[in-house]
């Protein structure tokens, strides 16, 4: 597969201003196109802004052509292949942070976010329906797979794309930020880029990372979006604090090369995997239960 | 676990940019781009005043000095020092003249209940300029303060933004100084000059660097009491801060409003302040 270029769209979003939301997108993607990029990735809920709490399902979006949010978007992704970040909603009335990849004017893929952090300043699992599935997709550039900001501090997530034939896996965040130290980046900044990091490295994948900005009832979206090749090597970074667009040529074959000399791919065994956890999980559980204190 | 001063050491030149950005982005996001400081003298409000003059141009910072007749005259001064060397905009609004009368009216009124009528009244006339000049009211108050509850409830501690809340005071001072706040301010000891002689480590009973040091163990590193005793302070004292952070909580939150209809302000009807921004 010849070289691709990736783009990362790092911007600030109007809470459940969608309209204001996808001219800004459609912007980027005119910046985008004039850099010839092939494939653009907005950040998580690029389309709604992340903190929605009760608003959230009054920006629910569709994503058909008849949808006035994904109706210009599936025009745009004539030329050039999109992740954009938007909250679904099923027939029954329940609600997701979703990604959606559109390519050629189609929907090629709507990932719903399985892990919903509701801890400390997260208040997901309050306001949404956790995802039930998470599959990689088939892309004009390879198999894909696209995971939602905490999905990704789960092993389990990538673990699973790698194998179901993910070998770029293209991560969206609207994390705030924070950790003030004496040291040059915030404390949650250095952890999303070592995690980041380890998993191209552990996956021998490509994977490239679209951030928020911007400031929301205080809590601080702090860009510097990423990029890293199969041999954990960062391929590019975009700037603190600010918009702007990311860019990182992707070349596919240097998966062939790091899995030549690496080939742990060829080497895990998912059929044992799978016979370990259902033994792991038999009652009386363990592992995952603890032990009470 | 240490409880060194290293761990509340910040790299300023990060948290200069991001509090900056705040100021502007929080303003910016409701439609404005100006922003009013009460100026006491003090380390804090200096701090706010050099974010604030910096995240959105000096002519677009009001600096208010509201001076009281026992106000040290330091205080006036040290302020008249932030305000030459920002060139933010100033105004002088004394409160002998209208805090007095109720003074009288209370012959008997404590000194802590003058020092909250003349924050009150303080805020008042912030709240008032905001509207006059067309911005929002920069908070000073920073996280020791607002954990031990050393404030003014609807007096000091309220605002539209505060870029502070989030630093212990040695870290305001760190960053003060790394903004290039005077010196004559950064050293002075700390006072809420709302009476002669006060100053916030004598009232506190106890050192900055002493209680951010344990604030910081127990808030920020989640440490449990004993592990704090461990780490070398007094049962006492960390018996007495967190009791403290307990009993004060009341002037962090809003007042709990009686639930009794189907869908209540800040239970089951939740937005977030920049809804629709």
């Amino acid at each position: 597969m010849p070289p691709y270029k990736l783009g990362l769209a790092q911007i600030n979003t109007q809470l459940g201003g969608l309209r204001h939301n996808l001219a800004k997108h459609l912007d980027l993607i005119d910046a985008a196109r004039k850099e010839a990029v092939d494939v653009l990735a907005f950040p998580e809920l690029s389309l709604t802004g992340y903190m929605l709490q009760d608003e959230a399902p009054t920006v629910a979006c569709s994503p058909t052509p008849e949808d006035e949010t994904f109706g210009p978007l599936l025009k745009a992704s004539r030329d050039l292949d999109l992740l954009v970040g938007f909250v679904d909603v099923d027939e029954r009335y329940r609600y997701y942070i979703a990604a959606a990849y559109l390519s050629a004017g189609k929907v090629i893929h709507v990932h719903r976010k399985v892990y919903l952090p509701t801890y400390g300043l997260f208040d997901e699992g309050r306001f949404f329906s956790p995802g039930e599935t998470m599959r990689a997709f088939d892309t004009r550039f390879g198999r894909i797979g696209v995971l939602i900001c905490e999905e990704f501090w789960h092993a389990s997530s990538p673990y699973l794309l790698w194998l179901d034939g993910a070998d770029m896996m293209l991560f969206m965040s609207a994390s705030p930020v924070r950790g003030l130290t004496d040291n040059d980046q915030l404390q949650s900044v250095a952890w999303v880029e070592r995690v980041n990091q380890a998993y191209a490295s552990l996956f021998t994948v490509h994977i490239g990372h679209s951030v928020r900005v911007g400031f929301e009832d205080g809590m601080i979206f702090g860009g510097r979006a990423t990029a890293f090749g199969p041999a954990g090597d960062m391929l590019a970074a975009g700037p603190d604090f600010q918009e702007g667009l990311t860019l990182a040529e992707i070349n596919p074959d240097t998966v062939r090369q790091t899995r030549v000399r690496l080939p742990l791919l060829r080497d895990e065994r998912p059929d044992w995997v799978a016979r370990q956890l259902a033994q792991i999980q038999q009652p009386p559980a363990r592992g995952l239960s603890g032990k009470s204190k | 676990m240490t409880a060194d001063d290293s761990q509340l050491s910040i790299n300023t030149d990060l948290a200069r940019s991001v509090l900056v950005a705040f100021i502007r982005d929080e303003l910016g996001r409701h439609g404005f781009t100006r922003g009013i400081v009460g100026l006491s003298g003090g380390i804090d409000s200096s701090l706010a005043c050099f974010l604030a003059a910096e995240a959105l141009g000096p002519q677009n910072v009001l600096a208010v000095r509201m001076p009281y007749a026992s106000s040290s005259p330091e205080s006036m001064e040290h302020a008249g020092l932030v305000i030459d060397h920002l060139e933010v905009r100033s105004l002088d609004v004394p409160i002998t003249d209208m805090v007095t009368p109720l003074f009288d009216r209370f012959p008997d009124m404590s000194k802590v209940r003058r020092g909250n009528v003349m924050a009150r009244v303080r805020m008042a006339i912030l709240f008032d300029q905001s509207a006059e000049f067309d911005g929002l009211v920069i908070g000073t108050g920073n996280k020791t303060e607002i954990l031990l509850g050393y404030t003014t409830l609807y007096g000091d501690s309220a605002c539209a933004v505060n870029p502070n809340g989030d630093l212990y005071k040695t870290q305001i001072r760190q960053l003060a100084r790394a903004m290039g706040v005077p010196e004559a301010i950064i050293n002075k000891p700390p006072s809420a000059d709302l009476w002669p002689g006060q100053t916030d480590e004598g009232e506190l009973g106890t050192t900055y660097e002493r209680v951010d040091r344990l604030l910081h163990l127990l808030i920020d590193e989640r440490a449990t009491p004993s592990a704090a005793v461990a780490a070398g302070f007094e049962t006492s004292f960390v018996e007495e801060t967190l009791e403290r952070v307990r009993r004060n909580h009341y002037k962090r939150v809003m007042p709990p409003i009686a639930k009794i209809s189907g869908r209540t302000v800040g239970y089951d009807f939740l937005y977030p302040r920049d809804w629709g921004t």
